[in-house]
């Protein structure tokens, strides 16, 4: 399998499916694992880095759960494909800084990926549409366990799994979920939220993680703290708190609709209309659209366009994706265009 | 120079930009640079916030003693090294450094106990057992490097014959572990 194949196909997290997908985006687990005994990828020589490779490789494509899975060394993408693998959620930003000797394992349907010589040796992630991490820790925990019998980890019974940055050392365990809460935003709720949520120990983050900006509402909730919790512990924790998010949203999405309907309905159906007209369109403006047609989607006000149409959209207009599509290098320009028509036509059903 | 924003005040604040690889400069004047702010990625990184927490720590009791000398010896990374970049140098650095970081832990973290997973040892005891395969495997393949060399032909189709053997029963080894 080749990275040009995903494009042909749906990521699970875009689906559009599972419990609250109407706020829920997607629900994703990371763990954090390293070779005992062996620098880590920062503090690594070539050699060594080579080797931690090589072993890894071996074992991760060894594994049942990883069968007919994609394998990329990043040294071997070119520019547009790296920043295609990152809009997609499949590796980091960090992962493509010094390519070398680093590579991606993505399983079946793009629910598993594995990074290989990330900050920490291995970095598996699963992914799952609408609000599901105990499935996400489930399919992330059996994979641990099938790499655990290839690979000895680093741990100790006194720190857990012992990470190159000690925020990671213990479970090595970051569960996160993607929201979608327009209606909080638009209510201007979403700051006491977002100060609540920080308050009880989780991070908020944007649509791309670290350090990005929250366009079209999105926003990543996620724990902080790895060492004196265990996994299952963690994962409720965070699922009480976002279920309170979800019941936040849900009641602005009411008012919305009882107080300001003529706001709301104006708001998405020309969001609707622009997106639909629109000739040339930049990422930011189209991001912001997309919110308010998916919440349309969602309320049942608009009916022609189904969810994961809409989920799709997000991530197909980013620069990557429409590059690949159009198979060749575009200017900001030329992709404002490209973007446009690709919306226009999607919105359409074609 | 002027700001690059208003066109009017003095530039004081000299911003510089990487994104995709492409660099880009931003001169500003105070007022525009506290406007612009919350367009600007703030570059303060994980290492920043981890010195501070663990320069209490390290601090020396007196002031002008020298701190104490400490380096791991599997990695050779220095605890310097560890507050400069933010990342420990590999696993081991946990045990060189732990009466730093036990403090620093508990900062992070709140706690300095693990509570949750822990590798089977079961699964441990099959670790081992297949790396003993596999560095048997790997020496075994040398020797037939060497026997093809020396073109002892009679040694060689021994020797690969145990590399046949060593390789089924890895793989026999991965399927008993698939099974249970």
């Amino acid at each position: 399998m080749k990275v040009d194949h995903l494009l042909k196909q749906t990521c699970e997290w875009l689906m559009g499916t599972g419990p609250n997908s109407d706020i829920v985006m997607s629900s994703r687990v990371r763990l954090a694992r390293n070779i005992e005994a062996t620098p880590f990828s920062h503090w690594a020589t070539k050699k060594q880095e080579k080797e931690s490779l090589a072993m890894l490789e071996e074992a991760t494509l060894n594994v049942d759960l990883m069968k007919n899975s994609l394998y990329v060394l990043v040294a071997q993408l070119d520019d547009v494909d790296k920043q295609f693998l990152i809009e997609r959620h499949l590796i980091s930003r960090e992962h493509i800084l010094r390519p070398e000797f680093k590579s991606v394992v993505v399983g079946d349907k793009e629910v598993i990926s594995v990074m290989i010589n990330e900050e920490d040796h291995l970095r598996i992630q699963v992914m799952q549409s609408g609000f599901n991490l105990q499935e996400c820790w489930r399919i992330a925990d059996r994979l641990d366990d099938a790499l655990h019998k290839k690979v000895k980890f680093a741990y100790s019974a006194e720190w857990g799994y012992l990470t190159a940055c000690p925020t990671n050392t213990g479970t090595g365990l970051r569960a996160s979920v993607m929201l979608h809460l327009p209606a909080l935003v638009m209510t201007k709720q979403i700051s006491k939220v977002l100060q609540a949520i920080t308050k009880l120990g989780m991070t908020a983050r944007g649509l791309y993680g670290e350090g990005t900006e929250a366009e079209g509402n999105f926003f990543q909730i996620s724990n902080q703290v790895t060492l004196g919790s265990a996994e299952e512990d963690v994962i409720d924790n965070l699922e009480r708190i976002i279920r309170q998010v979800i019941g936040h949203e849900e009641n602005a999405r009411k008012t919305l609709m009882k107080q300001n309907r003529e706001m709301l309905q104006d708001k998405i159906w020309r969001s609707n209309g622009t997106l639909r007209s629109a000739h040339i369109i930049n990422t930011k403006e189209t991001l912001s659209l997309l919110s308010m047609v998916r919440l349309g989607v969602d309320m049942g006000l608009i009916d022609d366009i189904d969810r994961r149409a809409v989920n799709e959209l997000f991530i197909l207009t980013q620069p990557a994706h429409l590059q690949k599509i159009e198979g060749r290098l575009l200017s900001s320009a030329q992709r404002d265009v490209k973007r446009a028509n690709l919306i226009r036509r999607r919105l359409e059903g074609k | 120079m002027l700001c690059d924003e208003c066109g009017k005040n003095k530039a004081t604040v000299h911003l510089t930009e990487i994104v995709n690889e492409q660099i880009t400069k931003l001169n500003l004047c105070e007022a525009c640079a506290k406007e612009k702010g919350s367009d600007v990625e703030q570059h303060f990184g994980i290492a920043d916030l981890l010195s501070a927490l663990s320069d209490v720590e390290t601090a020396p009791e007196t002031p002008g003693a020298p701190a104490p000398k400490n380096k791991c010896s599997r990695c050779g990374l220095t605890y310097e090294d560890f507050k400069k970049v933010g990342r420990l140098g590999c696993s081991e650095c946990y045990m060189a450094f732990k009466a730093s970081l036990t403090p620093l832990l508990k900062r992070i973290h709140g706690s300095n106990q693990h509570v949750g997973k822990a590798p089977d040892p079961q699964l441990l005891k099959e670790v081992q057992a297949t790396s003993k395969i596999h560095e048997e495997l790997e020496a075994v393949k040398l020797e037939l490097q060497k026997a093809v060399k020396k073109e002892e032909f009679e040694e060689a189709a021994a020797l690969r014959d145990k590399i046949k053997f060593l390789e089924k029963k890895l793989k026999e080894g991965h399927k008993t572990h698939h099974e249970s």
